[in-house]
């Protein structure tokens, strides 16, 4: 009897929880179908977050008439999934070396690697955009191709800062050493290169950390915020989230803002729930270093 | 590892020649495997690392005709006669102090509440995770609405107190906007760390509560003597990355107050962003990044030594 209470009261807990932290979400993809005038008529009841009253795609062609919405969709699409691809084979295959190869300098490239992770990207952001602004860069101007300097307002400042990373590289590491050495013997027997034992042994047999890897990638590129906005001026190449916070600063409607929010917001949010156990090893997996 | 650095000595010189050719292979090959990576770390990580130390001391603007000089000291000593630098120090310890216990805190029950095997359990555990995976720009966004006189927020205090309480302008008046912005990143993280503790709950072994039960402990006896000592190296994951999170507070002030109202929710990041950004005087920035990294440092490393394994 007690524990059918015990466990009666913990459920009604976890159900009261779930509404804390479901609601908020719920009321920004509700809101994005009516009206202002509804939004704020709603506030006082429960049809604050249920789909009444008129319902319309309006604040969603509004807002793609106002901003370039489709473009910033495009650039973060672009800047993310670059970033996994390269984060991926550029980190996987650092790992390899410090997990599978022999070579003097070995233990300083993974201790020095190991010790950056502490370090986090605010400290050094602001001398980060010093410094990009410096950095060579080869411009197209008409036909001609010209050198300059400053790499403010391009793609790769917002990619290729981000490829490389401490956590992947370690991260792969841990996973490579689990694999079986014995299988890059008998794949040197019989006459494989190490690439090679790279490419057909070893990233095959690691889809969980590639998995891992990409998702842990993905989403602070799609979620980054300061950096884009220090470092891109134009609109063409504004990412999603600096995007929304000048539609903010646009005065718009409510309405507009949350079916923005949920445009860039719901997509990551299915996926999640469609990716949902891997998604949430993966998280778990990153506090096992502890 | 012994065997194999002995055994090439006790081959003939033939074949030491070749597995000397095979050993330089090997290195070259790491090393244009590992090239990549380090270079890349190199340019964007340890170079701005170093030149946070470097430009701190001279008069560099993000945009300048004439190049850097060495001013010794006196961004510091300007720093730390700047009262917004204070209170920005102040709002960022503010933030952390209210924010490790609470979040990690939660989140330790969060994750009790979850490690349950009931139906339905994966349901609850993917909802708590949601803010998690929604960007802190639009919670942002959001949470401004919600917070607003008529928002919602205010008006279910008002429905649960029957119309006898009136909530304030959260994000408007100095005394409540911290503590507004304090509950909306607990509610926006917490997910994350309810996850961690999750997975440090499931490393402890199930004969280890067998056995308490049998020594007839009671549920809190069993939390204090096994699950606690259990969660030792997932606590110092936890308290860490919760303070250095909490310590780069940014998003949310930049979006939701821009450091006000006077001044009671400006931060360290923020306040760099906005001299060095905003302002472009990048050396005054990178004077405040140092302390700021000087800060994470020192605090990690205390947590650090003060979760140390004991015995």
């Amino acid at each position: 009897m007690t524990s059918l209470l015990k466990r009666l009261g913990g459920h009604a807990g976890r159900i009261v929880l779930a509404l804390v932290f479901a609601l908020p979400l719920v009321f920004m993809l509700v809101s994005s179908f009516k009206t202002d005038d509804q939004i704020f008529g709603d506030l006082g009841s429960v049809s604050a977050f249920l789909p009444v009253g008129a319902l319309s795609l309006d604040n969603y062609t509004a807002m793609f008439d106002r901003v370039p919405a489709a473009r910033f969709l495009l650039n973060s699409v672009l800047i993310s999934s670059i970033t996994v691809v390269l984060g991926i084979i550029v980190n996987s295959l650092a790992a390899f070396a410090l997990a599978r190869m022999r070579w003097s300098g070995r233990k300083v490239v993974l201790t020095t690697v190991i010790a950056t992770l502490i370090v986090p990207f605010e400290t050094f952001a602001l001398p980060l955009v010093w410094w990009v602004n410096q950095l060579p860069l080869l411009r197209v101007n008409g036909f001609q191709l010209e050198w300059t300097t400053g790499w403010m307002d391009t793609y790769q400042v917002q990619i290729l800062p981000f490829v490389a990373n401490a956590f992947s590289i370690f991260f792969f590491h841990q996973f490579f050493q689990s694999i079986p050495k014995e299988l890059d013997e008998a794949a040197i027997m019989d006459g494989a290169g190490w690439f090679t034992i790279y490419r057909r042994i070893v990233m095959p047999l690691s889809g969980p950390a590639v998995a891992t890897v990409a998702i842990l990638t993905f989403l602070p590129a799609w979620n980054s915020y300061l950096w884009p906005l220090m470092v891109v001026q134009s609109e063409e190449l504004r990412p999603v989230m600096v995007g929304i916070s000048y539609f903010f600063q646009l005065n718009v409607g409510w309405g507009q803002i949350m079916a923005y929010s949920s445009m860039i917001t719901v997509p990551i949010l299915a996926l999640f729930v469609a990716f949902q156990r891997s998604f949430v090893n993966s998280i778990a997996s990153t506090g096992v270093k502890g | 590892m012994t065997t194999k650095t002995a055994a090439p000595q006790r081959l003939r010189p033939v074949r030491r020649t070749r597995t000397n050719n095979a050993r330089r292979r090997e290195s070259l090959t790491a090393l244009g495997m590992a090239t990549p990576a380090v270079v890349l770390l190199i340019v964007f990580l340890v170079v701005p690392v170093a030149l946070a130390f470097a430009l701190a001391f001279t008069d560099a603007r993000l945009i300048s005709p004439t190049p850097a000089r060495f001013v010794g000291l006196r961004n510091f000593t300007q720093l730390f006669t700047d009262p917004v630098f204070y209170k920005s120090l102040r709002n960022t310890i503010y933030f952390a102090v209210v924010v490790v216990p609470l979040q990690a805190g939660l989140a330790l029950v969060l994750a009790l509440l979850v490690n349950a095997k009931v139906r339905g359990i994966n349901f609850f555990r993917t909802v708590y995770f949601l803010p998690v995976v929604t960007s802190m720009v639009v919670v942002s966004l959001l949470w401004t609405f919600l917070y607003r006189q008529d928002g919602l927020v205010n008006n279910i205090i008002s429905t649960l107190t029957l119309g006898h309480f009136q909530g304030p302008d959260w994000l408007g008046d100095p005394a409540t906007a911290m503590p507004a912005i304090i509950l909306m990143s607990v509610w926006q993280g917490v997910g994350f760390h309810m996850i961690i503790w999750l997975a440090g709950l499931q490393t402890i072994p199930a004969e280890l509560y067998e056995a308490a039960e049998l020594d007839g402990a009671t549920t809190w006896q069993r939390f204090r003597h096994v699950t606690w000592p259990g969660l030792r190296s997932t606590r110092t994951f936890v308290l860490v990355t919760i303070t250095i999170a909490a310590f780069s507070l940014f998003t949310q002030i930049r979006v939701m107050t821009q450091g006000g109202p006077l001044d009671s929710t400006t931060t360290v990041v923020f306040q760099a962003v906005r001299t060095g950004y905003d302002q472009q005087q990048t050396a005054y920035a990178a004077a405040i990044s140092l302390i700021f990294f000087v800060l994470v440092l020192t605090v990690s490393l205390v947590q650090r030594f003060l979760t140390r394994e004991k015995d």
